[in-house]
């Protein structure tokens, strides 16, 4: 009994003692030489590996930053810059301040304004949808509505609205990595500056197609008549291919454009109620 | 012995309920709505424009390139637009629409019915011709048949197979085609063959489910020492290029490589017909047959119709609409082509193409999708795979975005056949993902 | 309809479905629990009744309110596991041990790991192991009665007592492969141990031998195999590799020597090694989707199944042979099928 005992004791201690042995030869021939600012700066990061920087994971972007000493326009667009400028500072230098953007969905064909005209049965995915056919509806611009962007979203950031079967962005936690924007085929989710104290002006449109075409398919989509084209001040909105488009670096949210939309199609998000004399600043 | 090929397969219900009934005539509609984009490669460029008289035949688009086709009127009339229109799938493609004014036809058209026997065309000219008629691949690819008929460098074609397989449940087109017009299938064939160049000789594969249609094309190679019939077992995807050339010839076709690297080029009956009709009667590719069938024993029709003819106008000819413009509703899906690879329609407006080969109608019980379950892992997918690969994994593989592994995998291998979604007892939906990322794989393979 | 309908190709579908394969299987195990039920009488059917509902009654309590999502208890797979456990269970197994081993085969083998699809292991086996090593006294008294007509064979209070091992006609036994190991090991021979106890071939392959219920009879297994085939459920390869390889195994040492090692057909027909190839090694879930995996897990199980029968501690080892080879099943998954080269093959 006592030897059987001994025998177990002895003989794993030595398979131990060898194998621990055996493991720091190897250990010390594979080690890899990595940057230890590598694994601080990784430590800063949030560590969503969202892709949002445009790597793979946070890791890579660690990996880039810390070698390229140049590269300070990148951004942790879930950290933002608060996360950017303690990094910046571990490594040294300047990290420039970024606008913090979020998603919005050019879109605003609820169910009640473009109804189905078809019963889509494949698998409930917008890509396979839009692979396949131009969609439930009439417009083959807008949203699909089988929720692709809410399904990329790994921070809840995007809820699907039962009632408009339209994507909603929660400002709050969006943190405009950009994983939406990909998942789209339809190409509708657009990252957008924040704006000063959460206020934007945007186009709620992606339809490509002529006015007259795509009145009759949508009453709110946008049919490129220019009315806010002429209306604003800053030269800030173009029209593309029947669409308008309002660059957020010259917007300086007068407001001038949205009441004259014939289409209702301009979305302002966050003002105060509109006053009813005036309706500047 | 009939043979078959090696690797997977299905045997879905025949449904062939068409098959007694004799090709109609579809009247000329009052508007057709043609396509620029009919065929595999580059669209079509319009040569003609809002306002243009136009007659039966005439050219109304260039081809865009090599790999592209032209396109013809197909009634008479005036064009009354060229613009983008949604087509059966609701995407837009630029569209030449024309009124219908009469039945006036190009000249040097020869519309008589007897059969012209003699060829007297050289190769080059047959090439020619069929390069300027429009014709592409009828059997539901749509690929322009001049750039089939050019084999890449370096490969010699030995056979020229004729694709009478006709696979796919419930469409008879070709079937009443070779039944109809089995001497002109034979002479299209045959100036095929002779553009491929000396010693090519010529294959009709056809399923066993047509003992008809074997015994007459029997018959009619009778003579000929370059023409045989293959009878082949009934099985799914049989027509398949690269299983049509396992199952006639016994060669299997690589990964990733051509048909033709096989030494055989496959063509489908009714591109052979076209081929008779463009080089022997001066015709280019304006009407096809197409079968229209359902469980409803009253909409069963074989109809020659014209091409850019609204699917509506064929469907309540058949008797498959109700008055107020709906469809009976008895019917819940119309499918453009074969119930296995056909494509869905949601648009009645639009129109039938030069390759549409059927239009199906289904009621909701015979082609609802079930709710998927769990994958149970039978492998039942894997065995029905005819070219071998394991649709459970790439399912997953895709739902997860694993391209690289994908590609491990031979997802750019897959043939769309439809056989896994057609087996798995899960009601899986594999083909669906697995499209999406055969096509980004073959996207990126073509840039490398 | 109002409304077409529009998904992507293929537009039709086959009449398979999961719920269809699994109702299959149940019909194919029938003649086993059919056979075990003419010859144990009332307290084989206690067991298999006591099996499938305690199987179905807990993974529906598990989905229904650990996971809270709808049940999925009418795919029939909990069934399927209930009369599988069943069938590997001795007749005189008390109630609450059947419920034990329903909890330990749906509640840890398949629920943990996600349900239908994802198991590592065949459940019903992992119950029945559970059950092997907790409680091995119940778990190996082979005691059946020894007849039909008698009455205390049908006497419902004293089987649910569980009072069915003292029953005055009833004959404990051990299963024909417990003996031999048992007779070797105290040194007897093959030839002394088959003039003591009587191996009828015949009985073994038409009931009515000592053991777990489905072990009754070798034939009825057979039908069930017949029918999986028929039906194209299961395809032979599995089956027929683990029969063959324990048939080669075997025929190999009792060539070299008659007098220590039992005869292959005896290896065939018992310890249930004919349930666990057709019903147990095939479970979809846990075994390989490929040919050249299957093959490899068929001759594993095989080879498992003998080392464990001739050299092992227990008499019966198909049980550890499968779940041992489902652990390898990932791994074979692995194997690739072989595209086609870039030469022409002709043929």
């Amino acid at each position: 009994m006592t030897s059987t005992l001994l025998y177990t004791v002895l003989s794993l201690s030595i398979l131990g003692g060898l194998l621990a042995v055996i493991l720091f030869f190897v250990a010390q021939k594979f080690k890899v030489q990595e940057d230890p600012r590598i694994d601080q700066v990784v430590e800063a990061l949030p560590g969503a590996n969202c892709g949002g920087c445009g790597f793979a994971g946070c890791r890579a972007f660690a990996e880039f930053y810390v070698n390229n000493p140049e590269a300070t326009d990148y951004l942790c667009p879930v950290g933002g810059n608060e996360v950017m400028l303690r990094v910046a500072q571990m490594l040294g230098r300047d990290a420039r301040e970024q606008a913090p953007k979020v998603a919005v969905l050019r879109c605003n064909g609820s169910c009640e304004i473009l109804p189905r005209l078809n019963k889509y049965d494949g698998s409930p995915s917008c890509t396979v949808a839009a692979d396949l056919y131009g969609g439930q509806t009439g417009c083959s611009y807008g949203c699909l509505g089988m929720g692709d962007c809410v399904k990329a979203c790994q921070f809840d950031a995007l809820v699907m609205d039962p009632d408009t079967c339209l994507p909603v962005v929660l400002e709050d936690k969006c943190t405009s990595c950009g994983a939406c924007v990909k998942a789209c085929p339809r190409n509708i989710i657009e990252l957008r500056p924040k704006g000063p104290k959460n206020r934007r002006i945007y186009v709620t449109c992606a339809n490509k197609d002529k006015g007259a075409v795509t009145r009759k398919v949508c009453s709110v989509g946008c049919i490129g008549c220019q009315l806010c084209m002429k209306a604003c001040p800053f030269e800030a909105i173009t029209i593309t291919d029947n669409l308008a488009y309002i660059d957020p670096a010259k917007c300086r949210l007068c407001r001038k454009c949205a009441p004259v939309c014939p289409a209702g199609c301009i979305a302002e998000i966050n003002f105060p109620p509109k006053k009813q004399e005036t309706g500047n600043e | 012995m009939s043979k078959t090929f090696s690797i997977g397969g299905i045997h879905p219900d025949d449904c062939k309920f068409s098959r007694d009934c004799p090709i109609e005539d579809f009247p000329i509609p009052k508007r057709v709505y043609i396509s620029m984009n009919q065929h595999l490669g580059m669209p079509a460029v319009p040569v003609v424009k809002k306002g243009d008289p136009v007659r039966v035949g005439q050219l109304i688009a260039e081809p865009a390139g090599f790999v592209s086709a032209p396109v013809h009127a197909s009634v008479s009339g005036t064009v009354s637009d060229v613009t983008p229109y949604p087509d059966f799938l609701g995407k837009k493609v630029l569209t030449v629409v024309i009124d219908t004014d009469g039945d006036q036809w190009e000249e040097g058209i020869d519309r008589s019915p007897e059969i012209r026997h003699e060829i007297t065309s050289s190769p080059e000219d047959v090439f020619k011709r069929i390069s300027e008629s429009g014709i592409v691949g009828l059997g539901g690819a749509a690929f322009p048949t001049h750039v089939k008929l050019t084999p890449p460098e370096g490969m010699k074609p030995e056979y020229l197979i004729l694709n009478g397989a006709e696979c796919e449940p419930y469409l008879t087109a070709d079937y009443r085609l070779m039944l109809e017009h089995g001497q002109e299938i034979l002479l299209g064939g045959e100036l095929m063959r002779r553009t491929l160049g000396a010693g090519v000789n010529g294959i009709i594969g056809i399923e066993a489910n047509k003992p008809r249609a074997i015994e007459l094309m029997r018959e009619l190679t009778s003579k000929s020492l370059q023409w045989k019939v293959v009878p082949l077992k009934k099985r799914y995807p049989q027509g398949g290029e690269k299983q049509l050339i396992d199952a006639v010839l016994g060669r299997r076709v690589a990964s990733f490589a051509l048909p033709v690297s096989t030494g055989a080029i496959v063509q489908n009956v009714s591109t052979a017909y076209a081929v008779y009709e463009a080089v022997q009667k001066n015709k280019p590719l304006i009407s096809k047959v197409l079968t229209v069938s359902s469980s409803d024993s009253s909409i069963q029709k074989n109809y020659r119709f014209r091409v850019g003819t609204p699917i509506m106008d064929i469907l309540s000819h058949a008797g498959a609409m109700e008055k107020d413009g709906g469809l009976s509703p008895q019917f819940a899906k119309v499918v453009n082509g074969g119930p296995m690879m056909g494509k869905p329609v949601s648009n009645l407006e639009g129109p039938v193409m030069k390759s549409t080969s059927g239009l199906l109608l289904f009621t909701e019980k015979e082609t609802k999708r079930k709710e998927p379950g769990e994958c149970i892992r039978c492998a039942k997918c894997f065995e029905a795979c005819p070219m071998r690969l394991q649709p459970y994994l790439l399912y997953q593989l895709a739902l997860a975005g694993r391209t690289e592994e994908l590609e491990e995998h031979r997802v750019f291998d897959c043939i769309e056949c439809g056989c896994c979604l057609y087996t798995c007892p899960a009601h899986l939906p594999l083909l669906d993902q697995i499209r999406l990322a055969r096509n980004a794989s073959l996207k990126n393979k073509r840039k490398k | 309809m109002d409304k077409l309908l529009v998904s992507p190709a293929p537009h039709l579908h086959s009449k398979e479905n999961t719920r269809r394969i699994m109702r299959d299987v149940i019909i194919a195990l029938m003649p086993s629990v059919l056979v075990s039920v003419y010859f144990a009488g009332l307290s084989a059917l206690l067991v298999v009744v006591v099996s499938v509902a305690g199987c179905v009654l807990v993974e529906h309590l598990i989905v229904r309110y650990l996971m809270r999502k709808k049940t999925t208890v009418h795919d029939l797979s909990a069934v399927v596991t209930g009369l599988i456990l069943a069938v590997n269970l001795p007749v005189s197994s008390p109630w609450w041990m059947v419920l034990i081993g329903c909890i330990a085969a749906i509640g840890i083998a398949k629920m943990t790991f996600g349900g239908l699809g994802h198991n590592l292991f065949n459940p019903a086996l992992v119950g029945r192991v559970f059950l092997l090593i907790s409680f091995p006294v119940q778990m190996t008294n082979w005691s059946v009665n020894n007849s039909i007509f008698s009455s205390e064979t049908w006497n419902l209070p004293k089987i649910l007592l569980g009072a069915q091992g003292q029953l005055p006609d009833a004959v404990s036994g051990a299963t024909p492969l417990g003996i031999i190991k048992e007779g070797l090991a105290n040194g007897l021979t093959m030839e002394t141990l088959s003039q003591q106890y009587d191996f009828s071939y015949w009985q073994m392959l038409f009931g009515h031998i000592d053991g777990s219920l489905g072990e009754a009879s070798a034939l009825a297994v057979l039908v069930g195999f017949a029918y999986l085939l028929f039906r194209k459920v299961i395809k032979p390869l599995i089956p027929v590799s683990i029969l063959f390889t324990v048939a080669v195994f075997s025929a190999i040492l009792w060539l070299l020597d008659p007098s220590m090692n039992a005869d292959p057909l005896f290896h065939l027909l018992t310890g249930g090694l004919l349930l666990g190839a057709v019903f147990m090694a095939t479970d979809y879930t846990t075994s390989p989707m490929s040919p050249p995996g299957m093959l490899i897990y068929g001759v594993g199980i095989g080879v498992m199944t003998m080392i464990i029968r001739v050299w092992g501690v227990y008499p019966e080892g198909v049980s550890f042979a499968i779940l041992f080879m489902n652990a390898l099943t990932p791994l074979l998954n692995k194997i690739k099928p072989i595209p086609y080269k870039k030469e022409v093959s002709r043929g």
